[in-house]
Order: C-alpha cells, then sequence, then structure tokens
C-alpha cells in the first residue's frame, strides 16, 4: 500500500459553492452540519445530469430512459451497500432519513413482534427520532420502555448494568451510534454483540455516524441501521435503512402502493421481495442520483480522515471555548465526535445564536431534538457548534471571537 | 416611552451590535411576570426561548388593556419590551389596528416578525391580537 496523499481541505472547500457567500456582510461561518451538510458541486451536478438526460420512472417502462433510470437507482442501493459492507444491495432499503427508516422498523419488525410486557431498550441520548416512534409502538402493544443511563455531563453510557437490563425482558434495543448533543461515539459493535447474545434485535441510528466514519454493518453486528442522505454531502428527503437480509424476508410490508406488490387481485396482494417490498410508490429517484455522488465524494476523501479532521476542530473548539469562565460544556474528555454543545452562564442560547447569526457564523441553539436529555442536564436549551471536513481552525477561530463580542454585549 | 421617541433612539444607533446593545438593554429593564404568572396557560408558544404572556383590563379603566410578559432571553425580553409600547395601556381597536410591521421595519427589527423565526415575536403579537378581540368583544357585551 501506498502512504495516503495529504489531503487539501481548503481544494475540498471549494468545491461547496454556499461556503463563499457573505452572511450580514461577513463572511459565513457554517457550524450547523449535525442538522444538515452542504453540497458539493459533484452532487449538484450528478442530479443535474439525471434530470437533463436520463429521468423517467423506475422499474415501470420498458423504454431507454426507464432503464436509465432504474439502472441509476439500482446502482445507487449497490453503492450505499458497499458504502455500509452489507453482503448484498438487498439489504438497502431507500427512505426519507433516519427518522422513516426507524418509524418503519417500529411500523414493521416492532408491531409484528411485541407483546405486553416485553421492552424496549432505549437509551438516554436518543434523538426524539429515535424515542417517540418507541412510545407509539409501546402504547399500541403495551411494551415497556427502558434505558440506558449516561453518567454526567460527559454523556458517556453507563454500560455496567447492560447485560442486567438486556435479560430483562427485552426484545429490541435502539441506540444512537454518535450522539448529536454530547458527541459521544457509542461503542455499538460491543453493545451489539452483548444485545445479539441475549437474543435481542438491535437499531443502531446512524444519523451522526454515516459519512464521518467508517461504518461497516457487518463488523458492528446490528440488524438495523439507519441514515439520513442530508446530514452527508446529499440530497434532502432521502435516507437508507440498511436490515439484515434473514430479518427482511420476514418482515411485513410498511405502506401499500406501487413497486412494493408482486401480484394485486382486488382482494389480497402477494408483496414483492424486499427491499422492493418496503418502497411503495415512485421513489426519490433523483435523491439516490444524489446521494450516490455523495458516497462517492466521502469515500474519495476517506472516512476515517474525515473524521479525524472534525474531531481535531471539535477539540480544538473545546479548548478555546473552555477559556470563557463559567462556561459548561457537553461531551466526554476524549474521543469526542465532531461538534461540542455548550452553555454559556446567564446568557440565553437564542440570544447567543440570533447575534452570532448578525457575524455570519450559523450556530443551533435549543434542545436539538434531545428534549429528556435536556432536562435530564437540567438545562432548557444549549448552542452547538458542529463540523464538518470543510470547516477550518481558522473559522472556530472566528467563531470565538464572536462568541467574545456577543458575551461582552449581554454583559453576561 | 412613545414609539415614536423608540424609533429615533435607534436611529441615532449605528451598527447593529448597538441595536441589538440597546434592545437587551430594554430587555434587562423589562418589569416581566412574577413567578407565579410563569404558568402553562401564560405561555406562548412557538420560541426557543420561554415565553409567558398576561393581558388584562386596567382596573382604573377598562377599556384599556394591560400587558404584562417575560422571556428567559434577552433578546425576546426587549421584543416584548416594544411590543408593551406599541400595545401596553391601549384600547382593543388600537391594538387591532396598529401597523405593528412598519414599526419594526423602522426599527431595523423587522427580520424578527416572521412565523418562521423561533423567537415567538409573531406568536406573540398574535396572541396580544386575539385576546384584545376576545376583551373587546366582552367589553361591548358589558356595555350593552
Ligand atoms: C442522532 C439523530 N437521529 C435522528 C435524526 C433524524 O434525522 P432526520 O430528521 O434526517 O430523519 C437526527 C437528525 O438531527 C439525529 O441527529
Amino acid at each position: 500500500m501506498n502512504e495516503p496523499k495529504p489531503i487539501d481541505w481548503s481544494k475540498l472547500r471549494g468545491d461547496f459553492p454556499i461556503l463563499g457567500q457573505q452572511i450580514n456582510g461577513h463572511p459565513l461561518v457554517y457550524f450547523d452540519n449535525a442538522a444538515t451538510s452542504q453540497k458539493p458541486r459533484q452532487v449538484l451536478d450528478a442530479i443535474r445530469r439525471y434530470y437533463e438526460h436520463d429521468n423517467a420512472n423506475v422499474h415501470r417502462g420498458v423504454h431507454e430512459l426507464s432503464n436509465r433510470a432504474t439502472d441509476a437507482y439500482e446502482a445507487a442501493r449497490a453503492r450505499a451497500a458497499k458504502f455500509l459492507n452489507a453482503r448484498s444491495p438487498e439489504e438497502i432499503i431507500f427512505t426519507r432519513g433516519t427518522t422513516e427508516g426507524i418509524n418503519l422498523v417500529a411500523a414493521t419488525w416492532a408491531l409484528d413482534h411485541l407483546k405486553p410486557g416485553d421492552t424496549i431498550l432505549l437509551t438516554e441520548l436518543e434523538h426524539h427520532s429515535n424515542l417517540v416512534p418507541w412510545q407509539m409502538v409501546a402504547q399500541r402493544t403495551g411494551a415497556k420502555l427502558a434505558f440506558i443511563p449516561i453518567t454526567g455531563d460527559e454523556g458517556t453510557l453507563d454500560l455496567s448494568r447492560l447485560d442486567a437490563q438486556l435479560a430483562d425482558g427485552v426484545k429490541l434495543l435502539s441506540l444512537t451510534h454518535i450522539s448529536n448533543s454530547m458527541a459521544v461515539v457509542n461503542p455499538v459493535a460491543d453493545i451489539c454483540a452483548r444485545a445479539r447474545l441475549a437474543g435481542v434485535v438491535t437499531v443502531v441510528d446512524a444519523a451522526q455516524s454515516a459519512g464521518h466514519l467508517p461504518l461497516d454493518v457487518q463488523s458492528i453486528g446490528c440488524d438495523f441501521l439507519a441514515f439520513s442522505s442530508n446530514k452527508i454531502c446529499g440530497p434532502t428527503g432521502m435516507g437508507v435503512l440498511y436490515g439484515r437480509r434473514e430479518l427482511l424476508e420476514k418482515l411485513s410490508p410498511y405502506q401499500g402502493g406501487g413497486e412494493m406488490i408482486s401480484k394485486v387481485e382486488y382482494f389480497k396482494t402477494t408483496y414483492n421481495v424486499p427491499p422492493h417490498r418496503f418502497e411503495a410508490g415512485t421513489p426519490h429517484i433523483e435523491g439516490a442520483v444524489g446521494l450516490h455522488a455523495a458516497l462517492d465524494y466521502l469515500d474519495a476523501i476517506g472516512r476515517d480522515a474525515i473524521f479525524r479532521h472534525d474531531q481535531e476542530l471539535a477539540n480544538y473548539a473545546a479548548e478555546r471555548l473552555a477559556e470563557f469562565k463559567g462556561i459548561r460544556i457537553f461531551g466526554p474528555k476524549r474521543g469526542r465526535a465532531g461538534l461540542v454543545s455548550f452553555v454559556l452562564p446567564n446568557a440565553h442560547a437564542l440570544d447567543v445564536a440570533t447575534m452570532a447569526d448578525q457575524k455570519g457564523v450559523a450556530l443551533r441553539a435549543g434542545h436539538h431534538c434531545n428534549q429528556p436529555l435536556m432536562a435530564k442536564l437540567g438545562v432548557p436549551a444549549t448552542l452547538r457548534a458542529s463540523f464538518y471536513f470543510y470547516n477550518t481552525r481558522a473559522e472556530v477561530d472566528r467563531f470565538i471571537e464572536v462568541l467574545r463580542g456577543v458575551v461582552k454585549l449581554l454583559g453576561s | 416611552m412613545t414609539i415614536e421617541k423608540l424609533t429615533s433612539n435607534f436611529e441615532l444607533l449605528g451598527d447593529w451590535e448597538e441595536r441589538y446593545g440597546y434592545l437587551i438593554d430594554l430587555g434587562k429593564k423589562l418589569p416581566g411576570l412574577p413567578d407565579a404568572d410563569k404558568v402553562e396557560e401564560n405561555r406562548v408558544h412557538g420560541c426557543q426561548a420561554m415565553v409567558w404572556l398576561r393581558m388584562s383590563r386596567d382596573t382604573q379603566n377598562p377599556a384599556l388593556i394591560r400587558i404584562r410578559a417575560d422571556s428567559d432571553a434577552f433578546i425576546v425580553r426587549g421584543l416584548i419590551s416594544v411590543l408593551m409600547i406599541l400595545f401596553d395601556g391601549k384600547t382593543a381597536d388600537e391594538i387591532t389596528a396598529a401597523d405593528v410591521k412598519s414599526v419594526f421595519s423602522r426599527l431595523g427589527l423587522d427580520q424578527h416578525l416572521s412565523p418562521t423565526r423561533k423567537n415567538g415575536l409573531f406568536a406573540m403579537t398574535e396572541r396580544i391580537r386575539t385576546l384584545a378581540r376576545g376583551l373587546a368583544i366582552e367589553q361591548n357585551v358589558a356595555n350593552n
């Protein structure tokens, strides 16, 4: 193997047309990547090329354009399988995003299998997308919810009682890989292995990890894994649900409609095989095409390198933020993912984010769809700066400088 | 303070920092609400900060409407102060007729008035107007 060439991050940044602009007269510093990432020209071009040359509906026509659209759509599926190291493209279901992926598992596997008294195990870190669907399932099936606790402001999971928790009637475990507010990277392979020993089906929410670190569903050993395209340079409204083939084959359909059938009569239908069984209606073809280009783009950089880059920025930001008196910084001291959440004393997150925006710095303020976690930490809201590979140390410096000005203005 | 005075104060301020600084000062001076009034029924939703609003008829002159509001964020408190100058102690008709939009745009704060902004200003304005209409109807009923 050759030594990998050093990566020219600033050249990569040049692929993102949106980043060159001014906001309120200041250069944009986009630090809201955990909510959505920006898109490189390569992805925009792929979508444009698809519409200019190949657009038609998939799996339906015999004409040339329909064949091309179908090929493009299925090529994206194969690409996604490779991205996750799934055993085959049949294990890849296209969705609207992480939320739909989790809801699909909830509406199929969980409703089919859970009975009163069964337990769904989650963690205290979960995004509403990986909490509310299970509350709904619990209500309909009579199953209970239980939570793996966190250890405090660092946000790491307390796994000391995991085996005992798993043994307590748990049928399904769903957990996030990386916390969108605590920047914790959970040891999902270890947790899934212990769950498998206990006969528990596992779901991994990879919304914050896909596109940020190498993902291999076989070495993680999960049964399901969901992510969103929009957070990893791909188009919005698109997502991937990986499902282990053995489970998908036995799964009930999700929504009914075209594409998901093999034979329809007036009173009954035979369903299509996976993954098509779970993709009713005309799919987001342009989304698949754009996602394909995004996955190519990310892998050309290397997800290992991306993780190291983002982690370095996050560590640097956390170190600079520690200069603020009385600040409370969340997340682990070591092994932080590429984001940092914090609370400034006597400064409301909304005030800070509103004024930072006046200086062109895009931050997220709020509960980050983690209301129960915020309640547990005893804060109404936090500020969050989240990074991607096109962000720079100079931007972190700028962010700190802007923050100083804001704190001064707030007189806190 | 009158809205004319506020506008001319704002015009004297140069950049956004001075204007936000002024808004934050207004916010800090806002009397706010006692904790007992910071309850769910007074909550105004649609804001990332907490916002509470109470409206009642003036005890001396029931034709006038009194407004008290509070928030845990200073900018929101500042925006509340502006709304108070516009609306507090006015009649329901004056409240419904006030051109909030043009006032905020003269202050250079109109961007905050959009329903998609999460600062609660839009929601508060709507709430004040709805409650004012309700109080006006009660008042008419009482007078007839
Ligand atoms: C950890 C986590 N899970 C789930 C989601 C939901 O993703 P989407 O809204 O794209 O479905 C997010 C998005 O913020 C997230 O950060």
